[in-house]
């Protein structure tokens, strides 16, 4: 069993090592990542320095959305979101390299790179968790630490999922690449705010479609107990690992079709 | 000048050429609309319907209006420069007789001129079907407003110029690039109009050309500033860009004299 993963430690290992060796390269990289993670909360800093109240959330909750959010999509990130430079491949017919190894091609195209850069954003995500997450008034049960626990994980699954149902459209796109970005950046920006302020079609989009509600407001409904806006009922927070599964089952079949479809551009 | 028009055009026709690339461009820019304005729409009903003068239809045009102009103004990247500075082909650039900061200027431009109509139009075409846009009927906010919409882009390229005159002393910019994505699209009225800032912040944001960048042309197309007080924000943004610019020259003139590239 420990013989088949052995590849891709070595793999990843190599990538680990490649990003650490420069020592300030790597240092201004993950003060990079940690900016963004900082800009993106100062999105939702600045819209609580005017209003008290976004979509029935006060800023403690909305923090907590975001954190849960941020943190679920930035592993994600750290971990799948390279495959979004399949593109490149493509165009360089470099996948076919890919396709020669006795491996998987997308395990390949995961393990090929490590952005470990993108700790320094989920470290921003991390400590808006441990600020905000005092300050909501939470009544603990095992069912919810549960819940807590597990929603970042499921949220990097959802994202990671989106991740790769973009990289399986770009054997049919290549060019036209940046219209996945709506659904994987897009789905994050809009899985950081509480889904009760956009309009139902949209709230529905992002639900059911692109299931970026479920990465944070959903479970913190559940978690803070409140009543979901019209079509996203509050018990739909503890479905989230099923939202997970639906979206790598469409990535998954979705990838399967992309790289049936590939042809390579000869050498 | 007539040089300057000619690398306008094939700065132009450089990016033309991928008409599919620049649909899915739009396509998320629309997206990023949607999202925006809601967040935006819902942040002023929650303040009671008014929100540092933007009401609903206002605040959702504000939101619209700079997803139609972020890929123009270029927000995201240019590294063109810091690639050439790396790889040393810059020197190419340095044996031209064309000053290389013009000829940048002209290709950025162009690029901007080709983003205007097909990066612009959908995410204003989806506002105006969704939540209605508040425009001005009158010509003179369009007038002084394409002005500034200019004015905007050359600060956005003067800002970048410098940024990427960091590659003539560091080798690996990411971070550096990174850095610069982050302070506009914060400080430029990209995420949130820079009229929500808490105080401090707005200080923060005056001291920086950012916001001449998105927020003046915004705020001058939509007549949000009109007649002398639009007049004085465009010399705001001609008093950055003449810096940024000047600045750009200086640095760009002593990394020169300190580089050395391999010859081959």
């Amino acid at each position: 069993m420990a013989e088949c993963w052995r590849p891709y430690r070595v793999l990843l290992g190599s990538r680990m090592r490649a990003q650490t060796a420069y020592r300030r390269s790597f240092v201004s990289d993950v003060l990079g990542s940690v900016a963004i993670g900082v800009m993106e909360f100062a999105e939702v800093y600045i819209v609580f320095a005017n209003v008290d109240v976004l979509g029935e959330l006060d800023f403690a909750a909305a923090a907590l959305v975001f954190a849960l959010a941020n943190l679920g999509f930035s592993l994600a990130d750290l971990l799948v979101g390279h495959v979004d430079t399949l593109p490149v491949y493509l165009r360089e017919g470099t996948l076919d390299a890919f396709l020669l190894r006795p491996l998987p091609v997308l395990a390949q195209l995961v393990t090929s790179d490590v952005s470990l850069r993108r700790l320094g954003r989920i470290g921003v995500a991390v400590v808006v968790l441990a600020v905000a997450l005092p300050l909501n008034d939470i009544e603990w049960t095992a069912a919810r630490v549960a819940l807590l626990v597990l929603t970042p994980l499921t949220a990097a699954a959802i994202f990671a999922g989106l991740f790769v149902c973009a990289a399986a459209v770009q054997f049919w796109l290549v060019e036209g690449a940046e219209v996945t970005s709506a659904f994987t950046y897009g789905g994050s920006y809009a899985s950081a705010y509480p889904a009760s302020i956009f309009s139902l079609p949209m709230r529905l989009l992002f639900t059911f479609v692109v299931p970026a509600a479920f990465a944070a407001y959903l479970p913190v409904l559940v978690l803070l107990d409140l009543p979901g806006p019209a079509g996203t009922p509050q018990w739909l927070g503890w479905c989230t690992p099923l939202a997970a599964v639906a979206v790598w089952a469409v990535a998954l079949l979705g990838w399967r079709a992309g790289l049936r479809h590939y042809t390579g551009t000869g050498s | 000048m007539r040089l300057f028009a000619t690398l306008v055009v094939l700065g132009f026709r450089r990016w033309s050429t991928y008409r599919l690339a620049t649909a899915a461009g739009a396509f998320t820019n629309t997206v990023f609309g949607l999202i925006k304005a809601s967040i935006m729409v819902g942040a002023i009903g929650a303040a009671g319907g008014e929100l540092a003068g933007y009401d609903a239809r206002t605040g959702a045009t504000y939101a619209w209006l700079v997803q139609a102009l972020v890929a123009t103004v270029n927000v995201f990247n240019w590294s063109e420069l810091a690639l050439r500075v790396r790889d040393g082909d810059i020197a190419i650039d340095l044996a031209r007789p064309v000053d290389p900061q013009l000829a940048y200027l002209a290709g950025f431009v162009g690029r901007a001129i080709h983003q205007l109509i097909p990066r612009g139009g959908p995410p204003l075409l989806a506002g105006a079907l969704v939540t209605g846009l508040a425009l001005p009927s009158t010509p003179l906010p369009y007038l002084l407003g394409a002005v500034s919409v200019v004015l905007g882009v050359c600060v956005s390229f003067g800002v970048w110029w410098l940024v990427n005159l960091s590659a003539f002393w560091l080798v690996e910019l990411r971070g550096v690039l990174t850095l610069n994505v982050v302070a506009m699209a914060i400080l430029s009225g990209l995420a949130i109009p820079v009229h929500w800032f808490p105080d401090w912040l707005a200080t923060l944001a005056a001291l920086t050309p950012y916001p001449s960048i998105l927020q003046t042309p915004v705020d001058i197309v939509t007549a949000r500033v009109e007649g002398t007080a639009a007049l004085g924000e465009l010399a705001v943004q001609v008093a950055w860009l003449a810096g940024v610019l000047l600045l750009g020259r200086l640095v760009f003139a002593r990394g020169a004299r300190k580089l050395v590239v391999q010859g081959g």
